[in-house]
């Protein structure tokens, strides 16, 4: 790769304030990469406050919802509905690991799908890929970035939730991380988020337009699984099973449960794949289209 | 060094750069120019990879843009259209980009100073001023000290100040051997800066020449000299085959442009008649910088030496209004566009 930095004939004098002995030629690595988006994304104040949100929503929803049907245990269903109590008494994680993250997974969504859309609204993309002409490894190192920060407060937010939650539940229903299934269910919260946040990143590259690729993900997350449940049970219920929120929330579950198609990580894999072949499709159509 | 060869890109199958070739060579500013539309910058963005030609291959240094390295190493490049985030920092948005490019952090500073924006460095730029932003533009462009440089409409909006601080950072940068291609719609602006100009009219080549060729073309022609010393000034470049007017002295003269400007054409009756007092004369058939050294050579103090604006407008007018007849009888069959677009969605 050295010839890529052919040295001019007349080489250059340095401007005022030239390359301090900076190794011209030597190509910058991916690393160097991870860390140029590590700035992109620390340097805005939206991911800031869209992380802040994350946090507050997840656990604040965790502690309140638990805490009104621990109080209204008695006078009749709490929230939950006829069946609410038996679902908490089978799977009281599934439970705690949906009642916050039910609401803080869209704050991941759209902070998934602004991390690009608002490159090509603010025209950042241009820099980006004047920096990066390839574009994959811009695209592939947003994403790792982006997963990695997601998944270490992720999994603090699931953990804490769980904590605060299972506290306040545990005068109803006791559960304890050591039960089956349980520490899984909550580290695996944290990668289903983690997960999620690269499927509205990919949906963003998709769309690049900011309203569209938000509304898009969460109809993907909250709309698709309501229409499904529309069509005829026999194979409404297979396709229900394979939307990539209703697969990838299972991972959430301490054990199978007679009605679900999927076992957890089984579910979690429809999610990653799902992810997978979006991503695939952002990348293809990055590297194709004009920017 | 920059290469266009055969470059086309069709937008919904018109053409808005069309077979077009040029070289940029390094050591001097070369200014592209064309009217608003022309295809100036759907060039720079085929040249920088942002976008795919049609047909055609556009090479820096040899290479095509995407097969460089480490790209703000050797290109430097400010778009026209914005590409910071607003509500980044001057500092970050050069930060993320030296840091994609391998490149020291202090590097950051350092274009900073270079474009004087060293004490907002910490401020979002979406809070800067037009000029602020282009200086944040070309400080990014700098920050891997390129060798080649393309800047597509640098001036635009700028105050005066800031136009001339683009002006002298360009020659500067020429100056040192770099490959400057900078664009504009502004023929006055490119006859001070550029020392070769490619003209374009609707994405095809008009002029690919020196600066003074592409002036000499109007027949209009000029230099606007100011002098106290008329009667010497004008016996001198007669001398040398030049011809002189004197430019009526009526405060309806002043702009010195257009048919008053041109008026008393006899030079016997001039070397009689002008006898004192500041004078401002027409040359015709002498490049402006002769005029300079003419005075200087015999100590005639100059006010004023300025190529006639309203004829190099005219020049170009003339060039790029001749491209739009030839466009309009040369243009492809809106057919053989949608089949050429096609062919090249299967080819990509």
């Amino acid at each position: 790769m050295t010839a890529a930095q052919p040295v001019s004939p007349a080489s250059p004098v340095s401007p005022p304030g030239g390359l301090a002995g900076a190794p011209a030629g030597k190509p910058a690595g991916f690393g160097h990469l991870l860390l140029s988006e590590w700035t992109k994304i620390r340097s805005v104040r939206s991911t800031v406050w869209a992380l802040i949100l994350f946090v507050v929503v997840t656990i604040g929803f965790t502690v309140l919802v638990t805490a009104l049907i621990t109080s209204n245990w008695n006078s009749g269903g709490g929230g939950g509905g006829q069946g609410g109590h038996e679902r908490i008494i089978a799977d009281p994680a599934a439970f705690l690991m949906g009642a916050g993250v039910g609401l803080g997974q869209l704050t991941i969504c759209v902070l998934g799908a602004l991390l690009i859309t608002t490159e090509y609204s603010t025209g950042v993309i241009r820099a980006s890929l004047l920096a990066v002409p390839r574009r994959t490894p811009m695209l592939v190192a947003k994403a790792i970035v982006f997963a990695g920060l997601i998944l270490v407060l992720a999994e603090i937010v699931c953990f804490s939730s769980f904590f605060a939650g299972s506290a306040i539940l545990h005068s109803r229903v006791p559960v304890s991380l050591g039960d089956p299934g349980v520490a899984r269910a909550v580290f695996g919260t944290g990668l289903y988020l983690t997960v999620l946040g690269l499927l509205a990143l990919a949906v963003g590259t998709l769309i690049r337009h900011t309203a569209g690729a938000i509304a898009t993900v969460i109809g993907v997350v909250l709309v698709l699984p309501i229409l499904s449940g529309l069509l005829p049970r026999s194979w409404g219920a297979h396709i229900n099973a394979y939307l990539p929120q209703q697969a990838g929330s299972l991972i959430s579950h301490a054990r199978q449960q007679p009605a679900d198609l999927l076992s957890p990580w089984q579910g979690f894999g429809v999610l990653c794949l799902w992810t997978a072949l979006l991503l695939a499709a952002g990348i293809y159509l990055l590297k194709r289209r004009d920017a | 060094m920059i290469e266009a060869r055969d470059l086309t890109k069709l937008y919904s199958g018109k053409a808005a750069v069309d077979h077009l070739s040029f070289t940029v060579r390094p050591g001097r500013v070369t200014g592209f120019l064309g009217p608003n539309g022309a295809g100036k910058s759907t060039t720079m963005r085929l040249i920088l990879g942002l976008d795919w030609p049609n047909t055609g291959v556009a090479t820096i240094n040899g290479q095509r843009y995407e097969e460089l390295a480490n790209p703000l190493r050797t290109v430097g490049a400010l778009l026209e259209a914005k590409s910071v985030h607003g509500g980044r920092s001057a500092a970050n948005h050069l930060l993320f980009l030296a840091q994609s490019q391998g490149l020291p952090s202090s590097r950051v500073n350092e274009v900073l100073d270079l474009v004087g924006l060293r004490e907002v460095a910490d401020k979002r730029a979406g809070t800067f001023s037009l000029g602020m932003s282009q200086r944040l533009g070309i400080a990014a462009a700098m920050l891997g000290d390129p060798q080649v440089l393309l800047l597509d409409e640098p001036v635009n909006g700028l105050d005066p100040e800031g136009v001339l601080w683009i002006r002298n950072l360009l020659k500067y940068l020429a100056g040192q051997g770099r490959t400057v291609l900078v664009s504009s719609h502004l023929m006055n602006e490119m006859a001070v800066t550029a020392d070769h100009l490619i003209v374009i009219g609707r994405g095809k080549l008009i002029a690919d020449s020196a600066t003074q060729d592409v002036i000499a073309r109007s027949s209009e022609q000029s230099v606007r000299v100011r002098t106290p010393d008329a009667p010497r000034l004008t016996g001198l470049i007669e001398a040398e085959g030049g011809k002189v007017s004197l430019v009526a002295e009526s405060p309806m003269a002043e702009t010195g442009s257009g048919a008053a400007a041109s008026g008393l054409p006899a030079s016997g009756f001039l070397a009689s008649e002008i006898t004192g007092g500041p004078r401002t004369l027409t040359v015709t058939g002498m490049p402006a910088p002769r005029i300079g050294e003419l005075a200087a050579s015999a100590s005639v103090v100059l006010h004023e030496l300025s190529l006639q604006l309203a004829s190099l407008e005219e020049a170009f007018m003339e060039l790029t209004s001749g491209s739009l007849e030839f466009g309009e009888h040369s243009a492809p069959a809106p057919a053989a566009d949608a089949a050429a677009a096609a062919a090249d969605q299967g080819h990509r």
